[in-house]
């Protein structure tokens, strides 16, 4: 008989994400994603002047500071048809590229690796062992047997202390963990080494950005870094040259380390490229705009409906018609008052919870559609569509993570595989690495640039009277990310975020379609409906991300010890 | 040196969300703390936001760190506790997040690194309202006021030149 489990809140996720599933024989057979917090920016930014609504959408959300504060001033961008400075979209792609693989790189070691890896057992491996594996794997420097054991012994200490920290809410020891302990250890050590590396790649956003966690140097109309090669106080050769040492030092990491656990983690659990799929309506946007008008991009985007290679439609920009008018949001079955499916120029949002109930409403998260059609964001669909419009670096780093894949499970493993849990989780790894390649491109083109003698980083933008309306699109870390603006007068008449995890964790649509959590779900084994690890790894593969950051320190759940009340 | 403290170095770090009401509260405290004072440059000011991982390498170096924060443990709201070193609460738990993670949370990574500063203290703040919108509660207000005298105070006792700017609240 089917039995329905109900987690609530599925752990290392941003924000407050509830899944239900029913699970019958060891499978699920349907489920329910609903986000149980609702995120009212919209209401804070009207009336406020659309220059600075950027400031406040950087605060929405604990992981997506910058994306929010480039989709914002790209909506107004948008609204007012400006065209940016050249060195302008240099230095944001830059941000982008960083934040990219900051974010890629803490989901993938630090939310995604321990539903995979058991950190428990990776206190039982030998140290030999693990060394001899890393080195056959690849020529990364910190596969060393001395640095192995620092690593195990560091582990040792952290479990024996009774404390597990920050891995006590992993599944140690259960039937669906599958690694060697060695394989464990090796993962486990580079689990570290990424705690490092992102604290690299985050100085460089922090170099350009003036300040982390929220960047300070944007600007509706470009940047606010003043250029000068001279004077210490601006962005000069000395620290763009910083930048580019930090860049060369994360990418032998990304390359030797994340790439080939990625595929190690893919060829030990085959069984999960046939899990996962769900929705297959991908959707991605071109990004890294290359000149100032926003016509050339370095990294591509498209549409691929139902998973149909064929019907591959590449979008030129982030500006096309089929874009801006295709996309509409319903909230039959979110708690809004009404039942409507609209563009998000012409939504409204007013709040209405009346209860969970699994056949009519159950979530604060809207149900946004392209083309009428549920869609899948992230860089699984972005990948593809990069891989399909012939995107080189992508499809070397495609190719090469097949092939080591398939050499290490003894058995050739095509591209279909990314369709899936694991899939999912690989691509994201092939993005850091695509980001990483485009981040050196962008560094080059700014350096030249700017030895033509242009130092100019910003346009005023111009509000005329009456209204105005505007769409700014990024491919953000967890998939497409839209800002939809109405200025009326000068002023924020109407705001709307689109943001991924809207897209993926959306609840049914208008036309009772699954979103692509809950699609990715049905067919999910599920070995102990009371350890569902299982659905944890699928849901985690998505890096969901409800943005909403409460960020309350929680007494009562976490016993605070001694307490002087002041 | 000038603020009388050889070689050690402090941080003030406010963790929270501006934009709902009371969760704010740290984030206005080190916003408040910076134009009221004038602090040497051994002590940096950072207002956290929601950040994780970003706010590790603050750490780095620190011989004290402190944090303010707003923290719900079912008191009156304004209450202000205080909690220090290894009662200032490590554990990932349930609430684990690497993008919004709990402020916890960096600290057991910093633990895991080795980066953990010798003095920890948490400042937490009793929220009232935690709706979406700009703005304290008057008494998660008045409880910031006494999170900003305490931390001018302790930064004083441990040597640190803390001037005040003559500029009072506002509010």
């Amino acid at each position: 008989m089917a039995k329905k489990i109900s987690i609530d809140p599925v752990t290392r996720i941003e924000g407050h994400l509830r899944i239900d599933c029913e699970v019958d024989n060891g499978k699920v057979t349907n489920a329910w994603s609903s986000g149980q917090m609702w995120r009212g920016i919209e209401v804070i930014l009207k009336g406020r002047d659309p220059r600075d609504a950027w400031a406040y959408t950087q605060r929405i959300c604990g992981v997506c500071t910058t994306v929010h504060a480039i989709a914002s001033v790209r909506a107004v961008e948008d609204a007012l048809k400006m065209e940016i400075p050249l060195n302008a979209q240099y230095i944001r792609n830059l941000i982008i590229g960083g934040h990219g693989i900051h974010d890629h790189m803490v989901h993938f070691y630090h939310l995604c690796a321990l539903d995979w890896v058991d950190i428990v057992s990776a206190t039982t491996a030998d140290v030999q062992e693990t060394a001899k594996l890393g080195q056959k794997l690849s020529d990364w420097k910190g596969n060393s047997p001395q640095e192995i054991k620092a690593v195990q012994d560091r582990l040792k200490k952290f479990i024996a202390s009774g404390q597990l920290g920050i891995f006590a809410s992993g599944y140690w020891g259960h039937p669906a963990m599958k690694l060697s302990p060695e394989v464990n250890l090796l993962a486990a050590t580079h689990y570290l080494q990424a705690l490092e590396y992102q604290r690299k790649i985050n100085q460089m956003v922090a170099i350009l950005g003036s300040k982390t966690p929220h960047v300070q140097n944007l600007a509706v109309g470009g940047v606010s870094n003043p250029i000068n090669p001279d004077n210490p106080a601006n962005l000069t050769v000395q620290k763009l040259y910083q930048i580019k040492t930090l860049i060369d030092e994360v990418g032998d990491f990304i390359n030797q380390a994340m790439l080939t656990d990625v595929a190690a983690i893919g060829a030990f659990y085959a069984d999960w490229t046939t899990y996962g799929a769900g929705v297959l309506n991908y959707l991605s946007v071109p990004d890294m705009p290359m000149d100032t008008k926003g016509t050339q991009f370095a990294l591509p985007g498209g549409y691929i409906p139902a998973g149909d290679i064929g019907q591959f439609a590449p979008l030129a920009s982030q500006r096309e018609k089929t874009l801006h008018e295709g996309i509409k949001e319903s909230i039959k079955h979110a708690w809004y008052n009404g039942a409507w499916d609209r563009s998000p120029y012409d939504e409204e949002t007013v709040p209405d919870y009346t209860g969970y109930d699994y056949d009519k409403k159950y979530s604060w998260v809207k149900a946004p559609t392209y083309l009428g059609k549920p869609a899948q964001v992230g860089p699984l669909p972005h990948v593809v569509a990069m891989y399909l419009a012939g995107h080189e670096p992508t499809k070397t780093y495609v190719d090469n993570t097949l092939k080591t894949v398939s050499a290490i499970a003894g058995a050739t493993v095509g591209i279909d595989a990314l369709h899936s849990t694991i899939g999912r989780i690989a691509a994201r790894v092939i993005r850091c690495a695509v980001l990483h390649d485009n981040l050196g491109a962008q560094w080059q083109a700014l350096i030249d640039n700017i030895g033509k003698g242009d130092y100019t980083t910003f346009n005023t933008p111009v509000f005329p009277k009456g209204e105005q309306r505007g769409a700014g699109f990024h491919e953000a870390p967890r998939g497409m990310l839209s800002h939809w603006i109405v200025i009326d007068n000068g002023k924020i008449k109407n705001y709307q975020c689109v943001v991924p995890s809207t897209w993926n964790a959306g609840p049914r649509n208008d036309a009772d379609e699954l979103g692509p959590y809950e699609a990715s779900l049905v067919g999910n084994p599920v070995a102990d409906p009371e350890l569902p690890l299982e659905v944890l790894r699928t849901i985690h593969s998505f890096d969901p991300c409800i943005a909403c950051a409460i960020h309350l320190v929680d007494g009562k759940k976490t016993p605070l010890g001694k307490v002087k009340v002041l | 040196m000038s603020d009388g403290v050889l070689n050690r170095r402090a941080l003030v770090l406010g963790i929270g969300n501006l934009l709902i009401g009371d969760e704010g509260v740290g984030c206005t405290a080190v916003a408040e703390l910076s134009r009221r004072y004038t602090l040497p440059a051994s002590v940096e000011c950072v207002d956290g936001g929601t950040a994780g991982f970003e706010l590790l390498p603050m750490l780095d170096g620190k011989d004290h760190v402190i944090l303010i924060d707003a923290l719900r443990d079912e008191r009156e709201p304004g209450t202000v506790i205080m909690v220090e070193n290894e009662h200032v609460p490590k554990a990932f738990l349930n609430r684990t997040t690497p993008h919004q993670l709990g402020i916890c949370d960096v600290l057991a990574a910093a633990e895991l690194t080795d980066a953990l500063p010798g003095h920890l203290t948490l400042y937490g703040v009793e929220p009232k309202r935690l709706d979406v919108g700009i703005g304290l509660s008057p008494e998660v207000e008045a409880g910031m006021e006494k999170v900003i005298s305490a931390v001018v105070e302790q930064l004083r006792h441990s040597g640190y030149e803390v001037r005040h700017n003559g500029i009072e609240s506002e509010h």
